[in-house]
């Protein structure tokens, strides 16, 4: 399959939509563009399997490689292999549900969704790059959008987190560039061959050890940031809250992903001495993202904050489970990329749901919502139980393989970390418990509008379409997990040498 | 020579064309202006010979043909631009000869400049290029400010000039003598001649405005007629540059040790400087003033070290900044001749009232701000590569963080247009065909410039032989 139409579709999208004249028309061209990206990302989940079923064992497949800056080396270079694949998958999903769920966006509608679709074009260029300059354009083009959709279609304070955001992700960037520039200057050591930006070329090549060190913490604080780093995390929390529904969604489900994957295919690929060197400090670091945003949770009384928080949380313990540097970790971090993704993407977009009926976030003034919204309450609750990790849904199979994983690690201080990041769980369950006792239980209160009806069309089919992909994660891992793992081996064998 | 003699021509008949029209049809001034420059753009695209004339006083190469038809091309979007103000400010297109005779005179300047291969043709170019401008910015003479704007240039414009024939005279001194080439061959060591360095860089840094020599830059800008302006800022900022990099590479091939040394600092002060300004700046004028200073400070990374890339970086990020740029003043000098307001705070709420202009000026400021995928981000990761290459690390840090910074106080505008409410925004504007235009070119200057690899690639092939 031709990589370049995952960026072709949402481009002709764009050209689209630049000619609707209605909101219907607008969002029916939006969700039909992003529906045509899905149903390519499951044929690309097909063709993909099959070409693996067939015996190809290239690293990357469906390559592809067009000319851009002769001079300087730069190709536009495509491929994927089953850690991509699986998350332009997911993007396509949230990306579709996100559209749904703005369904009722009239203030400058067509703007909103053209910004919407930048954001994802930019995310599945990202994902199907092989070449750190294209992958680092892609990577800032999916960040500058969320200025705009924060700043005008968000709510609270807006303007702020705006701001707060962009400027911290591209800060983040910034820091990020230095560090791959360094990849590039030191990509053909010997001189024997041109300086490249291309991945694979550059796996091939040993890195000065001294040099990593300097760019190894560059790269993956920049990307880290991205998958909420701490003490870099700030952004999320106040971003996530004050963005409209559908950009919570892709941000939190799909954006933060771009962090991690960025760590584990440059930082982690490209610059193995100084990875394993280095991790401690990260692990450390992510450790404590993990409990805080945890704890953190557990104190806010704004559901998008608190999801946020949790955000954190979960996204600590992608990074975490990265920098185990062994096989069985690192796909437990594909997996939680993913299944976080999904969940996340359900918990955001019932968040706005609800809000759109009881126009309060505050669950001190929420009660009793299974009478009034059963449907959306049920809906929540498997949001809930699949984030704190309730066997049968995606949670339990990505961390329960993360823990595993990093268990694997003999010596006392990776031993200890992980039993502190297990003990998360455990806090998961308390802030998403409460949250569910609090809202969802007991009787309805005075304060909801006359008239609250239940989930419509539009809000069944997007929590349908993520529990089913929830539920079929959790029920269904092997193929997912298979796939994420016949491709890790480039990576883990790179690491593992050097131990 | 044939840049040079094109212009000549179009000077003198528009020079004829102002004397032969009578006092009414004074308004086909523009379009014949705007026709004969096209002209002159597109013939000094065409295929010439090059080499060196009058024993080395002008020498033409590829890439000096290539810096002058970058230039050509963005005064023909400055006249394209000024067709709204010449109306709006003069009756009658009174000064409209004038105003684009002088701007033309000033082009020739910096053509002969940049060709130059002696010190006495370069310096010839440089007054040819110095003192139209500043009658530019004296324009309007009803204008207090106007006036304020010439007097600030020429005096500042004299200073400098006063301390770069200082530095030509001490290199006279100690080599006897003005040729480039003469003096490129020359090993520089004694400190009288790096006395001669330092003023002579002094000099074309006062053009460039880098910091500290950058005072004069936001009072002239904001003083001066928009248009003029955006001339000052893009196409002689741009001159400026080329002949620095000319000087550089040859006069002071063996001081490289010290330029680099002082280009690392310059870059490092004028960008912070530069951007730190910016910030708290609410007139637009003197906002994108300082903003140019900021630009300009990321131009030495791509000196530094002195490479053939590092050259073509250059070019390619001054192409782009001269479409950006131009881009931000042309929106700017729309909304200032329509409606007279030149505050940020004015600006909110203009998209709900002009999208177009809006959007216009959102991708110029991200190409500034060096966003994807418009054209600012390849010419700033190029800069950023050569430095980087060259292993001047925390100078592109540096450089990256004042990239963000900057990235703040345009999106600071952005917001102005697109998320702040206002009471009262400007009013729908519409405009004529010429700002259309010129706008639209810098649009697609700005988008295509970047993706067109092809572009870099004979930006890359040209700029050899230096």
């Amino acid at each position: 399959m031709d990589l370049i139409l995952l960026i072709l579709v949402p481009v002709l999208t764009l050209a689209a939509l630049m000619t609707a004249k209605s909101q219907a028309q607008a969002r029916m061209i939006a969700a039909a563009g992003t529906g045509i990206q899905l149903v390519l990302s499951v044929y690309l989940v097909i063709v993909y399997l099959l070409e693996r079923s067939s015996g190809n064992i290239e690293q990357m497949l469906f390559t592809d490689k067009y000319v851009w800056f002769n001079t300087l080396n730069i190709y536009f270079s495509t491929g994927v292999d089953g850690i991509s694949v699986s998350l332009i998958l997911l993007t396509a999903i949230v990306t579709f549900t996100g559209v749904l769920a703005s369904w009722d966006v009239d203030y400058l509608y067509k703007e909103f969704f053209i910004s919407l679709i930048i954001l994802s074009t930019g995310v599945f260029g990202f994902f199907i790059s092989l070449d750190l300059f294209s992958m680092f354009l892609f990577f800032e083009l999916a960040v500058i959008p969320m200025y705009l959709l924060i700043g005008i279609w968000g709510s609270g304070k807006k303007e702020y987190a705006a701001m707060k955001l962009t400027l911290m992700l591209m800060g983040a960037s910034a820091i990020l560039l230095v560090g791959l520039l360094g990849i590039y200057t030191y990509s053909s050591p010997t001189g024997s061959t041109a300086l490249t930006f291309n991945i694979i070329e550059i796996a091939n090549v040993e890195i000065p050890v001294e040099a990593q060190r300097y760019f190894f913490p560059m790269v993956f604080i920049g990307f880290g940031v991205l998958g909420a780093l701490f003490p870099f995390h700030t952004w999320s929390p106040d971003g996530h809250s004050s963005a409209p529904t559908a950009v919570s969604m892709l941000h939190a489900g799909v954006l933060m992903k771009m962090g991690g994957y960025g760590c584990l295919r440059v930082a982690m690929y490209l610059l193995p001495e100084a990875a394993n060197e280095m991790a401690w400090i990260f692990i450390i670091l992510t450790s404590i993202s993990i409990v805080y945003g945890a704890f953190g949770a557990i104190v806010q009384t704004d559901l998008k904050y608190i999801n946020a928080y949790s955000s954190v949380s979960h996204c600590g313990l992608v990074l975490f489970a990265i920098l185990m540097t062994n096989e069985i970790a690192m796909n437990g971090a594909v997996l939680q990329m993913i299944s976080h993704g999904l969940m996340t993407a359900l918990f955001f977009a019932l968040i706005g749901m609800i809000y759109s009926r009881t126009h309060t976030r505050d669950i001190r003034e929420m009660t009793g919502l299974m009478k009034v919204m059963p449907f959306l309450s049920v809906c929540y609750i498997i949001a809930g139980f699949a984030s704190l990790g309730l066997p049968g849904l995606s949670g339990f199979v990505a961390e329960m393989t993360i823990f595993v994983g990093a268990f694997q690690n003999t010596d006392l201080f990776h031993r200890s970390v992980t039993i502190l990041a297990a003990s998360s769980i455990v806090i998961t369950a308390v802030y998403i418990l409460r949250v569910v006792a609090k809202i969802l239980l007991g009787l309805p209160g005075s304060n909801l509008p006359a008239g609250t009806k239940d989930a419509v069309w539009n809000e069944k089919v997007v929590t349908i379409i993520l529990i089913i992909a929830i539920a079929g994660m959790g029920l269904f891992p092997l193929w997912l997990s298979e796939m994420i793992l016949n491709s890790l081996g480039p990576i883990t064998e790179k690491l593992a040498l050097l131990k | 020579m044939r840049h040079e003699i094109m212009l000549i021509i179009a000077a003198v008949i528009i020079l004829i064309i102002e004397l032969s029209t009578g006092k009414d049809n004074k308004s086909m001034m523009i379009p014949a202006a705007v026709i004969l420059f096209s002209l002159v753009t597109f013939i000094g695209f065409l295929p010439i010979e090059t080499g060196k004339l009058f024993g080395g006083s002008y020498n033409t190469s590829d890439m000096i043909i290539l810096m002058k038809n970058s230039l050509n091309i963005g005064v023909l979007i400055v006249i394209i631009q000024s067709a709204g103000w010449l109306k709006h400010s003069f009756e009658n297109f009174d000064n409209s000869g004038g105003y684009f005779f002088i701007i033309i005179s000033s082009l020739i300047g910096m053509d002969f400049m940049i060709s130059s291969g002696d010190f006495l043709m370069f310096y010839i170019g440089l007054e040819l290029t110095t003192i139209p401008i500043a009658a530019l910015a004296a324009i309007e003479k009803m204008k207090r400010r106007s006036s304020e704007a010439g007097i600030k240039l020429i005096l500042s414009a004299a200073l400098s000039s006063g301390i770069l024939l200082f530095g030509i005279s001490i290199l006279y001194a100690t080599n006897g003598s003005l040729f480039f080439s003469s003096l490129s061959s020359d090993n520089m060591n004694s400190s009288l001649q790096l006395l001669a360095f330092i003023f002579v860089f002094t000099g074309v840094a006062f053009k460039i405005s880098l910091v500290p020599f950058h005072l004069w830059t936001a009072d002239v800008y904001e003083g001066a007629p928009v248009n003029v302006s955006s001339f000052l800022s893009s196409i002689s900022k741009a001159s400026a540059i080329f002949i620095l990099i000319i000087l550089l590479f040859t006069v002071f091939n063996s001081l490289i040790s010290v330029w680099n040394t002082v280009l690392y600092f310059t870059a490092v002060i004028t960008m912070t400087i530069g951007n730190l300004f910016a910030m708290r700046q609410q007139n637009m004028k003197r906002f994108l003033a300082f903003s140019s200073i900021a630009q300009a400070g990321f131009i030495p990374l791509g000196i530094i070290g002195g490479t053939q890339f590092g050259i073509s970086a250059v070019i390619y990020f001054l192409l782009i900044y001269i479409f950006s740029n131009l881009g931000a003043f042309g929106v700017v000098s729309a909304i200032s001749n329509a409606s007279g307001k030149e505050n940020m705070d004015e600006y909110n709420g203009l998209y709900k009232t002009n999208p177009k202009l809006s959007l216009v000026m959102m991708l110029s400021l991200f190409s500034l701000a060096g966003i994807p995928p418009v054209a600012g981000f390849f010419g700033k990761f190029f800069l950023f590569t050569a430095a980087a290459v060259q292993g001047y690390y925390i100078l592109v840090f540096i450089a990256v963080v004042n990239a963000t910074i900057s990235l703040y106080y345009y999106l600071l505008v952005v917001k102005a247009m697109f998320i702040n409410n206002s009471d009262s925004p400007i009013e729908y504007i519409k405009n004529d065909n010429y700002t259309k235009a010129g706008l639209l070119i810098c649009v697609l200057g700005i988008i295509i410039i970047g993706f067109a690899g092809i572009i870099f690639e004979f930006i890359e092939s040209a700029s050899t032989g230096i």
